[in-house]
Parts: structure tokens; C-alpha cells; sequence
């Protein structure tokens, strides 16, 4: 076990080296530049030439590229090229938004997607069952922004019960999260469901209606329980994609949390920012993905960790 | 495990199976219905799609809602919301399939190499793909999208190159298991040739595999592009996409709903018949995935 997590953390972190190398260069060689951005369309050659060496800009890529993971490795990951401030800074402020706005997906998700797939099991092959499922499959096919400017819509400009957009309340968390949610909830009600499937089909759980067990008993106390837990695992591969919705679901409702602040720092070419969001975000993946890796044995004793 | 032949059994009546299956059929349906509406645009569509019409706007200035002379209303520029749609559909099916089709080279032959040669070169490969995983694709192609000035076909280009990962993935598995099967030791004791092997058992055991993908993959494509073009950064007006047609009138959107939620309407059926239809594919294809509904 010891082993394995070593060699899983050098994995993680030579993933990590990979992602923010390849970030790099990427944003090197794009054809955009972001000194002109900085110095604004009326600088003369010379204050951007000035602006460029101030910067480090004018070094080799590969100089460049030592340069900003030397400081990472301590923590520091530059300056923002428009903002002045500190990257870590910029996203140690936005973070906290933007956790909790996952954290409200994550449960949307689950309580969504977990019930569906539970009631769809129970009434296998009814209409329920088949209601649910293509529920599911509208879900999935939905693109985020239209389910977000759908709830805004109806539940906030026409019938008023939440604020339009911004962050503070319980009341403003709402609509973001379900909106965030929803992709999710299609697929875990459709896992759930064939998980709960299976689990209804063991012999354990037709023993435990013979000893005389209610059927509601069975199902919370025998089958729920053991169908939920391979799924659980997946939540930690779903970071990734939360780390993608974000962008959209920030944008839609006005939450200021780091996609907000991803998209702002690419439409301004600010490469500090755009670099930093990305490599939080490729952390939190790969840490998701190890968690999640991590947890499939403990749940499921016959999968060996190797 | 019943059939081991060299070549798949022809999916003989997978078709008339898929056929029974009355989700699929609806998914069909809306694919057959936007491919027309696409296909035959030029002949449907009541007006230009980049004609700003005097009596597409009300004396104020606004959009017309839907109405008999404007089926799905006007644009804030007096457009006709229908001809826009039925241009937009090309679009989406462009780069649906472009960006698909590309993805699904990459993936597989990233998975097939991986899974076939192993050694260093396909671990390599593997290691490159976790990599991948690792990137938060969404922010990696609004990033490349926003920074090349897009155009349609780099759109495509850059939906490709973010997600061709899955498809690699999903092909080893397949390539590895494939490979330690007993036809396919027996072949080699056999003498028959890597070359032969790879072509002649391995890709068409694949097959499909990559039909099901290939299928589910065009909703992500036709999601992502709707994105990347909601966000500005995709398809670039005048030329109309699903996805940018929102993006122009989302401020407006409170007084002229339509204009967010017809072309939404729109993205949502067509992902959606394609993943109804991929979905009714797997079970159909894979045997080991039927009994399970």
C-alpha cells in the first residue's frame, strides 16, 4: 500500500510537470502577444521592448519556463501581467467560491442522480422506470448554459424566488449548483440504476425478503447501501468536468470564482493567471482521479491496489 | 464468450434489433430531421440567414416573437430566426462530425499502437494520454479557441484535439484484452505477421467499439462547440451556429426568450439523438451488454 501510493504520488506529480510544461509552451508559441496587451495600442516600440525585458519575455522559452517552475515549486506562481498582484493570491480569493459552488454540484448531483437511479430500479421495465431513464438521457444531452439561462429564466425573472446572479447567500448557491448538477445527475441515475439492478439480483437480498424483511427495509438497509458504494468512487473522476463547467456556469450567473476568473485572464492574454487556474485545476484532477483509485479497494475488498 | 472466429460475425440483424428499440428510433428521427434541415437549407429557409430584414423588427426597434410570417421570431438584428437555425444546423453537423471523425482517428490509433506494440513506445504513448486526462479540457480549448481567432475549421481542429483522450483510452482496453485472447496467441504460433494480426483480427474486432463512440462522441463534439461558441470564442458571427446565436442575444434574453431557447432546444434534441442512438448501438453491438434493461 505504501508502495503503491509512492509510486502513484511521482505519477501525480510527473502528470503535473507534463500539464504545466505543455501549458507553457502552448501559450509560448500561440500567436497571441500580451505585452501589447499590457502596454496598450499607443506604447512606442521602445516601452515595449522596456515592458518585454521587465517581464522576462524576451529569454528563451526553455529560461522562461525553468524560471516560473523554480517558483513554483516554493508556491510562487508570478504576477499577474495586468493585475499587479500576486497569482496565488488572485486564486486563493476566488477558490473558496468556487469550492463551494462544486461542493453544491457535487450534492445536486448525487441527490438527483442517486434517487432517480434507485426509483428507476425498483420499478424496472415500468413506465417509471422508462420516464426516468430518458429524463436521464435529456440530462446528459443538455449543454450547461441553456439548462442556466432555462432556471434563470423561470425561476428567477419570471417567478422571483432567486437572485439573478452574484454570490453571498444560500439563496444565490441554488440555481449554479443544479445547474452544475444536472449533467451529472443523468449519469449516476443511469449507473445507480443498473448498479441497483445487480445488487437486487443477489441471493442475499431475496434471503433477507424470505427471513420476512419488508421490501423498504431491504432496500435501504441491504441493497441501497451496497449499490451506492462502486459509485462513489466516481465522484473523484468527475472533478475534471466540474473543472470545465465551472467556466460556463460562472459566466451565466456572475459567481466570482476562478473559471470567472479563467476566462477574464484568456480574453486578456494574461498568461500568469491563465497558467495558474490551469494548473490548480489539472491538481485537482489528478488528485480526484488518485482519491478515486484509492477508494475502490476499500469499498470493493477484491480489488487489489498494484 | 461464444464467438472466437478470426473476423466478427457480421452484426447480422443488429440492425433490425436497433430498429426495435422505439428510443433509438427517436433519435434517429431528430438526426434524420436536422441532417434534412441542413442538407436542404437553402431551399427551407424563408430568408437569407444574414439578411437583416426591415419587417424583422418592430417600430421600437425589437425582435418579433414567432409568428406565421417569422415561424421562430426575429433576431436583434431583424433576422429570421428559422433561416438562422436551419443554417446553423450545418454548422453543428460540420464540426460534429469533422471534429469527431478527427478525435476518433487520433484516439485510435494512439489506443491501437499503445495496446499492440507495448514496450516502451506504447507506455510512452499511455503515460502522454494520462497527461491528457489531466488537462481541464473545457479551459484548454476556450484558451486555443480564444487565442487563433477561430474559424470554423479550427474550431473542429481544436474539439478534436482535446477529445481524442477518451477514445485512446477506451481503444486500449480493447486492444490489450484483444490481445492476450487464444486466437490471437494461436495466429502468432501460426506465424502470421504483426501487420496481419493488427489488420486482419484486431481493428475489425474493433469495429464496433468505434461505431458506438463514434456515435456517443458527435453529442459531446455538438455540446462543446455550442459551448465554445456561447462563450464567443467558437464559430464567429455572421456565420450562424446554434451556440452563437445565443451568444448574440443573451443580453436580450429576459425580453425575447426565444432567441436563447429555440436554438437551445435545438443543441439539446440533436445531442440527444445522438446519444440515444449510440446508447441503443452498445447494447445492440456488445453482447455482454444486453439482459441489463
Amino acid at each position: 500500500m505504501a508502495g503503491y501510493l509512492f509510486r502513484r504520488l511521482i505519477q501525480t506529480a510527473l502528470i503535473l510537470l507534463g500539464v504545466s510544461f505543455i501549458t507553457f509552451v502552448l501559450l509560448y508559441v500561440l500567436p497571441a502577444d500580451p505585452v501589447r496587451q499590457i502596454a496598450g495600442r499607443s506604447a512606442t516600440a521602445q516601452t515595449v521592448e522596456n515592458i518585454r525585458a521587465q517581464l522576462g519575455l524576451d529569454q528563451p522559452m526553455l529560461v522562461q519556463y525553468g524560471r516560473y517552475l523554480g517558483g513554483l515549486v516554493q508556491g510562487d506562481m508570478g504576477r499577474s501581467y495586468l493585475q499587479k498582484t500576486e497569482v496565488a493570491t488572485l486564486i486563493a480569493a476566488r477558490l473558496p467560491a468556487s469550492l463551494l459552488l462544486m461542493a453544491g454540484g457535487i450534492a445536486c448531483e448525487l441527490l438527483i442522480g442517486l434517487s432517480f437511479g434507485v426509483i428507476a430500479a425498483v420499478y424496472r421495465g415500468r413506465l417509471l422506470d422508462q420516464g426516468l431513464m430518458v429524463t436521464s438521457f435529456v440530462a446528459v444531452s443538455a449543454p450547461q448554459f441553456v439548462i442556466g439561462l432555462l432556471l434563470l429564466y423561470v425561476f428567477a425573472v419570471q417567478l422571483g424566488w432567486f437572485p439573478i446572479g452574484g454570490y453571498g447567500t444560500f439563496a444565490h448557491l441554488v440555481l449554479p449548483a443544479v445547474t452544475l448538477g444536472i449533467m451529472g445527475s443523468g449519469w449516476y441515475s443511469r449507473m445507480m440504476r443498473s448498479s441497483m439492478v445487480e445488487v437486487l439480483r443477489q441471493d442475499y437480498i431475496r434471503t433477507a425478503r424470505a427471513k420476512g424483511l419488508g421490501r423498504a427495509r431491504v432496500l435501504i438497509r441491504h441493497a441501497i447501501p451496497n449499490a451506492i458504494l462502486p459509485i462513489i468512487a466516481m465522484i473523484g473522476i468527475d472533478i475534471g468536468i466540474f473543472m470545465g463547467g465551472m467556466v460556463v456556469v460562472e459566466s451565466v450567473f456572475g459567481w466570482p470564482g476562478i473559471g470567472q476568473l479563467a476566462w477574464q485572464a484568456i480574453q486578456r492574454v494574461d498568461i500568469p493567471i491563465i497558467m495558474g487556474v490551469t494548473m490548480v485545476s489539472a491538481t485537482a484532477i489528478v488528485l480526484g482521479n488518485l482519491i478515486a483509485d484509492l477508494i475502490t479497494p476499500l469499498i470493493d475488498p477484491r480489488i487489489k491496489l498494484r | 464468450m461464444a464467438d472466437v472466429s478470426a473476423v466478427p460475425a457480421a452484426p447480422t440483424g443488429a440492425l433490425r434489433r436497433l430498429m426495435r428499440r422505439k428510443l433509438a428510433l427517436f433519435g434517429l428521427a431528430i438526426i434524420a430531421l436536422v441532417v434534412g434541415g441542413a442538407v436542404f437549407a437553402s431551399w427551407i429557409a424563408p430568408y437569407a440567414p444574414e439578411e437583416q430584414l426591415f419587417e424583422g423588427l418592430t417600430l421600437y426597434g425589437e425582435p418579433m416573437p414567432p409568428s406565421g410570417a417569422f415561424l421562430m421570431g426575429t433576431d436583434l438584428l431583424g433576422r429570421d430566426l428559422f433561416s438562422r437555425i436551419l443554417y446553423g444546423a450545418r454548422t453543428s453537423l460540420i464540426i460534429g462530425v469533422v471534429a469527431n471523425g478527427v478525435a476518433l482517428v487520433i484516439g485510435t490509433l494512439v489506443g491501437v499502437l499503445a495496446g499492440f506494440v507495448r514496450g516502451w513506445f506504447g507506455a510512452v504513448l499511455m503515460r502522454f494520454t494520462d497527461l491528457m486526462m489531466a488537462f481541464p479540457a473545457l479551459l484548454l480549448a476556450i484558451c486555443l479557441a480564444a487565442i487563433f481567432q477561430p474559424s470554423l475549421w479550427i474550431v473542429a481542429m481544436v474539439i478534436a484535439l482535446v477529445n481524442w483522450v477518451q477514445t485512446a483510452r477506451v481503444v486500449y482496453t480493447e486492444t490489450t484484452s484483444l490481445a492476450e485472447r487464444e486466437f490471437i496467441a494461436a495466429e502468432k504460433t501460426l506465424g502470421a505477421s504483426q501487420v496481419r494480426i493488427l489488420f486482419k483480427h484486431i481493428l475489425p474486432h474493433l469495429i464496433p467499439t468505434l461505431i458506438v463512440w463514434g456515435t456517443l462522441g458527435i453529442s459531446v463534439t455538438v455540446l462543446l462547440e455550442a459551448t465554445l461558441s456561447f462563450l464567443g470564442v467558437g464559430v464567429q458571427p455572421p456565420t450562424p451556429s446554434w451556440g452563437n446565436i445565443i451568444f448574440e442575444n443573451q443580453t436580450y434574453f429576459q425580453a425575447a426568450p426565444w432567441l436563447v431557447f429555440i436554438p437551445g432546444a435545438a443543441i439539446l434534441l440533436l445531442a440527444l439523438g445522438f446519444n440515444l442512438v449510440g446508447d441503443a448501438l452498445r447494447d445492440v453491438l456488445d453482447p455482454t451488454q444486453r439482459g441489463n434493461d
